[in-house]
């Protein structure tokens, strides 16, 4: 196992190599010069030159991006050309409210997708089936800022329970921080409560007809335990799979609940940095996030064997 | 005893009562997030919106547009108009503690003239600035000159706002990395967390001046502890946390929202800045056909400003057609050499088209996508200019890509470009040497790099020009050599008003959101 592990960590490294390297040229590649939107409108050209040279951007692709890696390898992953703040320093900030909204989701479609899923399958169907199915077809096709703005209607302009907007730290008090985190929570978790239900009612329903399954019925245990010890377990690879990638899309990929709810995360210093053309802060956030794609892959693939102790590394 | 108990109660009550009545917070959202902070490094509004927070100016416009003092007590002029001796009001402090001090004014001075071009141009006209004390300085001047004080009252970017010495000795093209102003408010660095929010706290021992205030002059008194201004990236959220009273104001809701806030009772709609905004038009003069003026007049034929006003503005109370290049309703104003253009008179366009030998090969208009008061302004021009003969080639992209392309000189087959659109705050384009667009020098004038001597030369006498009367008549002059060369076009004033809770008073009408003056009830 833990020989598997140490592969799995090595083999990340020329992962994330390749992702530094693509991500430096096609940032050079696409058009945008920082230093002509920090100049402003009435900045000459050799205002403009200055402040390229000021940000190294006047420097051979080479030359910027050696300098670039060899920061990297001392853990230094620079400067935002625009807050002018370590850019360590700056995801550090943003990693509490984006991390916070990953969980609360994924807590709530889990708690919800699962037995749904579960009950799909053993009523398959049936109405209940037809309408768990039903509303997951409605999951994945309305978009989440149509959800976001209609929670807000409703339980933050109507009846006033949840703020519009904004976002609270643990630190600031338990019940400001959930009071701030159900609807951005509940908003992103519809689509997810969709997949996973789908992902489970497909499992189960595949397992359910196994010859263990019959085994157990045979010996007269109930249902309940049928369905979530022996059939749930058995069928737990894929569901494990969709949750991790799907914590991993959350946590890279929650622009726009970021932005309906205005909530400072990551996704939203990503399109900020991007709209901005700010080069050291999207190259630092997309290698945070192809990381957390490795690591995530790398848990999901150990956690298989939890549930099917056929699988051994 | 009992009367004393009550007499201290009552006294707790008052104190209670006074210290919650100050504890006030002021919840704003922006039309934009604070991403830097130094606003002689860059032009951006929400920065020059910034600096008004926390630095004080040496002079500042007031409502009727005249320049007053603010942090200078007095001024004495020589008779030969060569010489200035400035003395500072008693009792300014930087927000730690430290006396403002003449040398700091005159490290500020040159470090603003170094970046804005008002600045640029009236150094060439300084010879020397030299402290008499510590709160006196004097500027001698080589010849005389009507930007002196115009310019050190500039109400818009760059302003030049006021910074302690050790900080002014930044290198203009480095930002500062100390945030110490003699302003009104205290930026709480420690609270600052760029897309999330911006605190600003009462500068308790701020001075203001005794008159009461008048747009960015007289007292600057804060009435409010505190101030917030919140990233709201969705403009619909910015309406609806407006609507639910979580937050005070949106300082620039979008045209299509305004319905919405217009219907709440409890929300004030105010058009705080009556000058507004000038959409514009910039050619790239020089890459062709564009390099041709005759092309260029073909243009101010075939545009009208109402189609661009309609398409982005939509609602009239807050758009005016205005011929005037120097802005409708201020001193420069005047519609000499405007007749018959902005007309859209496609015949003409057409002839002048043909006169001029265009080719029929297309221009490449940059298209801004994602800024919403601009996003119409590239189909009505594509429409216009077809109509009056031109072949277009419209590219839509982001904003920054346009601001990254504008920059480039490169021929069009090699991503260069030909036209763009933009919006100005009127308070910048006041007189044509504030007005970037009409900087005629080749390559040293801004993006579009219009070439010519006369307007340069025009753009000097203004500069040298003192008396107001005068300065009307190079005004005019600019306009009328405007007509021939046609650096830009002006596409139309608009105004976008503040949304504001009515719990809010005190909103200043200024060029530019001002925070001192405000209540909350």
């Amino acid at each position: 196992m833990l020989g598997y592990i140490l592969r799995r960590l090595l083999a990340t490294i020329p992962v994330l190599v390749i992702v530094a390297v693509l991500v430096f040229l096609m940032l050079r590649l696409t058009p945008g010069d920082p230093a002509a939107v920090i100049a402003g409108d009435n900045a000459t050209t050799e205002q403009i030159a200055l402040i390229r040279n000021r940000l190294g951007l006047d420097q051979p692709i080479l030359t910027q991006f050696l300098i670039w890696v060899g920061n990297l390898m001392r853990g230094d992953l620079g400067e935002s050309f625009f807050f002018k703040k370590p850019i360590g320093e700056l995801i550090i900030g943003r990693i509490e409210p984006t991390l916070s909204l990953a969980f609360a989701t994924m807590l709530i479609a889990i708690s919800v997708a699962i037995p749904l899923g579960v009950l799909a399958a053993y009523k398959h169907g049936s109405w209940i089936d037809r309408i768990v199915m039903g509303f997951s077809v409605l999951g994945f096709s309305v978009p989440v800022f149509v959800i976001g703005y209609a929670l807000i209607y409703v339980f933050a302009i109507t009846l006033g329970w949840f703020p519009v907007q904004g976002y609270q730290p643990l630190s600031g008090g338990l019940s400001g921080f959930l009071q701030r985190l159900v609807l951005p929570a509940v908003t992103l978790s519809v689509i997810y409560i969709a997949l996973i239900a789908r992902m489970t009612r497909a499992s189960v329903l595949e397992v359910l007809n196994e010859d263990y399954i019959r085994t157990a019925r045979a010996k007269g245990q109930v249902e309940r335990k049928i369905l979530f010890r022996h059939a749930l377990k058995n069928a737990a690879v894929p569901i494990v799979t969709v949750i991790g990638i799907g914590i991993a899309l959350l946590i890279g990929g929650v622009v726009v609940t970021e932005s309906v709810y205005s909530i400072p995360g990551l996704g939203r210093l990503t399109v900020d940095a991007v709209l901005a053309r700010d080069y050291p802060t999207i190259q630092a956030v997309i290698l945070l996030f192809s990381g957390v794609y490795v690591g995530i892959n790398l848990l999901i693939d150990l956690a298989y064997s939890l549930f099917d102790p056929r699988i051994r590394y | 005893m009992a009367g004393h108990l009550k007499t201290l109660v009552a006294a707790c009550a008052i104190i209670a009562g006074t210290s919650l009545a100050q504890a006030q917070t002021l919840k704003i959202v922006m039309h934009s997030d604070v991403k830097i902070v130094d606003p002689i490094w860059t032009t951006a509004y929400i920065v020059r919106n910034h600096g008004y927070m926390i630095y004080d100016t040496l002079f500042s416009m007031d409502e009727a547009g005249a320049i007053k003092p603010q942090m200078v007590e007095t001024f004495t002029e020589s008779p030969d108009k060569l010489t200035y001796t400035f003395k500072l009001r008693d009792g300014l402090l930087w927000h730690d503690g430290k006396p403002v001090t003449s040398e700091d004014c005159i490290a500020s001075i040159r470090r603003w003239s170094a970046k804005d071009p008002v600045g640029q141009k009236l150094m060439t006209f300084v010879d020397t600035i030299t402290a008499d004390d510590a709160k006196s300085f004097t500027v001698k001047l080589k010849s005389p000159t009507g930007l002196l004080i115009f310019g050190l009252g500039k109400p818009s970017s760059n302003v030049p706002f006021m910074m302690p010495e050790r900080v002014a000795k930044t290198d203009p093209n480095t930002q500062i990395s100390e945030f110490i102003g003699s302003g009104p408010f205290v930026l709480k660095a420690d609270e600052w967390k760029p897309g999330d929010k911006i605190v600003y706290t009462k500068f308790k021992d701020y001075k203001p001046r005794a008159e009461p205030a008048s747009g960015l002059a007289g007292g600057k008194v804060a009435k409010v502890d505190r101030i917030e201004w919140l990233a709201v990236s969705d403009q619909q959220q910015a309406v609806n946390a407006l609507l639910a009273g979580e937050i005070d104001m949106v300082e620039q809701p979008a045209f299509d929202l305004i319905p919405l806030l217009a219907g709440d009772k409890n929300i004030k709609l105010w058009n705080y800045n009556p000058l507004g905004l000038q959409y514009t038009m910039r050619f790239n003069h020089t890459q062709p056909p564009f390099n041709n003026p005759k092309v260029r007049q073909a243009v101010t034929y075939a545009l009208n400003q109402k189609d661009f006003l309609e398409a982005t503005v939509g609602n009239p109370d807050y758009y005016q057609p205005c011929k005037a290049m120097f802005v409708c309703g201020t001193p420069l104003a005047s519609e000499k050499g405007m007749e018959g253009l902005l007309e859209s008179n496609f015949r003409k366009s057409q002839e002048l088209l043909k006169e001029a030998g265009y080719d029929g090969k297309p221009i490449v208009l940059l298209h801004s996508t994602d800024l919403q008061s601009l996003t119409n302004l590239g189909p009505v021009a594509k429409q216009l200019l077809e109509k009056g003969g031109f072949k277009v080639d419209m590219q839509s992209s982001d904003w920054q890509t346009v601001v990254s392309r504008r920059v480039r000189k490169d021929p069009i087959d090699k991503g260069g470009w030909n036209v763009m659109q933009t919006s100005w705050v009127s308070a910048d384009i006041l007189n044509p040497v504030m007005a970037g667009f009409f900087n005629a020098s080749c390559d040293k004038a801004a993006f579009g790099w219009p070439c010519d001597e006369q307007m340069e030369k025009l753009r000097d006498d203004f500069a040298r020009e003192p008396d107001p009367a005068k300065q009307k008549a190079i005004a005019e002059a600019v306009q009328m050599r405007w007509r021939e060369v046609v650096t830009h076009v002006h596409l139309g004033q608009y105004n976008v008003p503040i949304a504001a809770r009515k719990s809010l008073t005190g909103i200043l009408t200024a060029p530019a959101p001002v925070f001192w003056n405000v209540e909350k009830k």
